[in-house]
């Protein structure tokens, strides 16, 4: 296993705020509460010994009956093109609390969030733009949670008329 | 009595045996050439007694699939002009090639047949008269269908002829000048002279090179073929004839395509001689190296019309070269290769002619 | 000619039409919807709306266990289905803490790139064809089938490939492959040859592609484009050398860097970098290392069809992987793996709880970035610019909606 590069740095530069770290397989992972995601992140992006500029990912877990303190898990894997270090940092949150919006930082958590919202019912507080992404807005549930039947089917939608707006 | 009968041979003749046969040939032409150049086989599947002719059986069950398809017309356009449009379209085309001759003058029984149906004595603004009247077809065909995409085409059809047919016309100028003359029947015979001891022909192309190279690109956009196929523009708003079916999209198709013939007609009555053969006088030929061999009138004037389609073919064959090696312009781009480019060299070309014209006087 | 564009004056008070721009239009193969706002030609307003291809990937996946999963990665990129497949296994691979041996590792090296070339060819060929060139679309789709014909024979399927396994392949490449192989870059480069003369050094393509569907370097990192798209933004940055896997290391390739940031270059750099597959293949089929194509643990790689038909010992290997209750438990843990896919990042982030299934199957859509940047791409431009914008980025719908 490599050397850990940027864990020793977070918890140097965060303290008490990374609540957790690991490095399974060599991923670099912190879990971080979700009151602190935004200051960490522009931190992330900005500092010069983190840079990291790319963010590659986002989505989230649901850990339903897996005995962890919290529901679910967003995701986040940071990709630096700097220093050529990859960061996966986690944030946990219930069911109804909300998370910090990315979509200022970066770009591409604009459309990322909005799947993750509309698959998990995760709240971005924030976000510019929250509609669903993939699925249309008739489509009632989340069906990325695990108590979300794998055989569920939906009724036909009527076709929208004009003038109504998806 | 004979006038009216000749008169009306000739139009079966032109419309029956020229422009549609050469239509339909042009579109078999188009499968099997760009076939060829896209390493394919191209359409050769329909058959009748196992006979394939080349794929010909195929384009014959196109033209009656076209025949039979659902004529259909969106609830919402305007139906008048919706069903008159495709009809116009073809009219303009139709009646544009009145003026083109096909062959010189055929003495028959007595009687001397030209080999035009009409020979006006504006015969050259017959035509820049009469052929924009296709703008009117597709504007109204476009904004009959009531929809946006068609709309669209039309205005960018609009825009896109009515430009590019300023400059066909002045790209012609420069070789009326030349000529003296508006009557394109005139304008053949006077290239059928030659320089150097009959060595080369007075063609047009020689007389006018500028000319050509104008006359060509703006006529290519008239056609609203590839590269300038801005109107339909399949991958982009789909075109003009978005809404049409059946055989009124066949109309549309066919008069584009019979316009290509017209073209190839325009660019060899202008600038390739017409029906004139190099070195073909009415008594036979007579090679500036010597050679004489006397041919029978008939045999002449056969000889002469078979050139003029020969030419026709050469260019439909041209013209398809082209489109299948280019891509597309952009609108803007499309207008400004028209106003910035094509329209002031037209003028200097007009100009330059003059004051040639006058040095030598 | 000058690229002064018009721009519709404020002062007008133009009103501006609504144009629905797909999913039912020839250029977005009816995966994805423009919502555009236009005055005259101009673009004013542009909203894209996608998950018209949405199938539940993610859902699938928890469904099945770890080997079947394979077979939705097909469907994801379904231009490249080969270096899904790979990127997937990976990183299984990587959640087990095992490696294939090193010529599984360059068979899957090899195939990858074939896909790549398909892939840009593909890309291409569209971007093409919507220009109006449709010659050009031919002769990249005949090059793609030269290939597509070669992965058929090799692995029985045109796009479904499934050609890879948790520790290897299905299969080990047939002994002429190298020489066909042989025949089919030779024709790749020439067909490569003749899109240079019939595209790149066209004044009407050029024309259409130089400066339109602008993105700056800056925003290119933001919107997280990777792969030719953001090295068409000068940054260079390829999977392939920042975090070398399979046997790309030994490999001795360029990765091309353009810098223009427009659709002219993202073509181009798609043409430099099928020449840079073509080295790659070659290299690679020269140095294909003797010995076996799989993991030899039986535990972990599924045994060859012969030995599950012909041999008790091996189909009870194959019971003891895919029966009801069997099969391969990663511990539990996460892992991120990326791979180079031709459009760029693939990344599979998978979440173990020790079952028989993924609780996890997350990939990152490699063409989602570009299509969330269209709106910013095309806004400014004209309603002919949509195209070549959207070729560029060659959205592939199974990907984007999962």
């Amino acid at each position: 296993m490599s050397e850990l590069l940027t864990i020793p740095l977070l918890q140097e530069l965060f303290g008490e705020t990374i609540l957790e770290s690991h490095a399974h397989r060599g991923d670099e992972t912190v879990i971080i509460p979700p009151q602190s995601l935004e200051e960490v992140a522009t931190r992330l992006q900005q500092d010069e010994r983190l840079r990291f500029e790319f963010l590659m990912d986002l989505t989230a877990v649901d850990y339903l009956h897996l005995d962890r303190p919290k529901r679910f898990e967003v995701v986040y894997h940071f990709y630096s093109l700097t220093h050529n270090r990859r960061l996966r940092v986690k944030v946990r949150v219930d069911d109804g609390e909300p998370v910090p919006t990315l979509a200022l930082l970066w770009k591409t958590a604009d459309w990322f969030e909005r799947e993750t919202a509309e698959m998990y019912g995760i709240k971005f507080a924030g976000h510019p733009d929250p509609r669903p992404l993939l699925l249309y807005p008739e489509f009632k549930g989340y069906p990325l949670r695990k108590d979300y039947d794998q055989r569920a089917s939906h009724p036909l939608v009527e076709s929208r008329r004009k003038g109504e707006s998806a | 009595m004979f006038e009216t009968i000749a008169s009306i041979i000739k139009i079966c003749f032109i419309v029956v045996c020229l422009l549609l046969p050469m239509a339909f040939l042009l579109m078999w032409a188009e499968r099997k050439e760009s076939a060829i150049m896209q390493d394919r086989i191209g359409a050769n599947r329909a058959s009748v007694f196992g006979i394939r002719a080349w794929g010909l059986i195929s384009m014959m069950a196109d033209a009656i699939k076209m025949f039979v398809k659902e004529d259909f017309s969106p609830p919402f356009a305007n139906k008048r002009l919706f069903h008159f449009a495709p009809f116009l379209a073809m009219f303009a085309v139709l009646i544009t090639f009145a003026v083109i001759p096909f062959g010189p003058e055929w003495t028959l029984l007595g009687h001397t047949v030209k080999l035009q149906i009409a020979d006006l004595g504006v015969g050259f603004l017959y035509m820049f008269a009469l052929a924009p009247l296709g703008i009117y077809a597709i504007a109204l065909g476009a904004w009959a269908s009531n929809n946006k995409y068609s709309a669209l085409g039309g205005i960018r059809a609009v825009g896109q002829l009515i430009s590019y047919e300023v400059v066909v016309g002045l790209s012609l100028i420069g070789l009326v000048m030349v000529f003296g003359t508006v009557q394109l029947d005139s304008i053949v015979v006077q290239q059928g002279d030659y320089w150097f001891n009959g060595w080369i022909p007075k063609w047009g192309v020689f007389l006018q090179p500028l000319g050509l190279l104008l006359f060509f690109p703006a006529g290519f956009a008239e056609t609203k073929r590839v590269p300038f196929d801005l109107p339909e523009g399949e991958s982009e708003i789909i075109g003009f004839n978005l809404e049409y079916s059946g055989l009124k999209f066949g109309l549309f198709m066919m008069s584009e395509f019979i316009e290509m013939v017209i073209l190839g007609a325009l660019l060899t009555t202008f600038f390739f001689g017409g029906w004139q053969v190099p070195w073909l006088f009415s008594d036979g030929f007579h090679f500036p190296w010597g050679w004489d061999f006397s041919l029978p009138h008939t045999a002449v004037v056969l000889l002469q019309v078979m050139s003029f389609l020969t030419k026709l073919v050469f260019f439909g064959w041209f013209l398809q070269i082209v489109r299948w090696t280019l891509p597309r312009f952009r609108y803007d781009q499309l207008i400004r290769l028209c106003w910035l480019y094509l329209l002031p060299l037209a003028v200097l070309n007009v100009v330059i002619t003059g004051i040639v014209i006058l040095v030598l006087q | 000619m000058s690229e002064e564009r018009y721009i519709p004056r404020n002062d007008l008070n133009i009103e501006t039409m609504q144009i629905n721009l797909g999913p039912s239009h020839p250029t977005t193969h009816g995966i994805i919807q423009m919502d555009l706002q236009v005055a005259g030609e101009d673009i004013i307003e542009a909203d894209v709306i996608i998950g018209y291809l949405h199938r539940g990937f993610e859902k699938m996946c928890e469904a099945h266990n770890w080997n079947q999963a394979v077979i939705y990665t097909d469907r994801l990129n379904y231009v490249s289905p080969l270096i899904n497949n790979v990127g997937y296994h990976l990183a299984v691979e990587k959640l087990m803490d095992i490696e294939v041996p090193s010529r599984g590792q360059y068979v899957r090296m090899v195939l990858s790139e074939i896909m790549r070339i398909c892939d840009h060819q593909t890309a291409l060929a569209a971007a093409a064809m919507e220009l109006g060139g449709f010659t050009p679309f031919l002769y990249l789709m005949k090059g793609r089938e030269l290939w597509w014909e070669l992965l058929e024979r090799v692995v029985g399927a045109r796009v479904t490939t499934s050609f890879t396994r948790i520790g290897g392949m299905v299969a080990d490449l047939p002994d002429w492959f190298a020489a066909a192989a042989e025949d089919i870059l030779l024709e790749t480069a020439n067909i490569n040859r003749e899109v240079h003369t019939l595209l790149t050094r066209n004044r009407i393509f050029i024309d259409r592609t130089r400066g339109v569907g602008y993105i700056s370097p800056e925003d290119a990192i933001s919107y997280g484009f990777t792969g030719p798209m953001l090295r068409s933004c000068g940054i260079e940055y390829d999977v392939r050398v920042a975090a070398p896997y399979l046997a790309y290391n030994d490999i001795d390739f360029e990765i091309p860097i353009l810098t223009n940031c427009d659709v002219y270059d993202r073509f181009y750099i798609r043409l430099l970098e099928i020449d840079q597959s073509c080295r790659i293949i070659k290299q690679g089929l020269a140095k294909l290392p003797q010995g076996p194509v799989n993991h030899l643990d039986k535990n972990i790689s599924l045994p060859p069809k012969s030995e599950v038909y012909g041999s008790i010992e091996g189909l009870m290997a194959h019971f003891k992987l895919l029966m009801n209750d069997n099969g391969v438990r990663p511990e539990a843990g996460e892992v991120y793996h990326a791979i180079e896919a031709a459009n760029g990042e693939l990344g599979y982030y998978l979440v173990s709880t020790g079952e028989l299934c993924p609780h996890k199957c997350r990939v990152r859509p490699t063409c989602m970035p570009f299509t969330q940047a269209l709106p910013q791409m095309i806004k400014q431009g004209m309603i002919a610019d949509v195209v070549p914008c959207f070729g560029s980025i060659n959205m592939i719908g199974g990907e984007l909606d999962r």
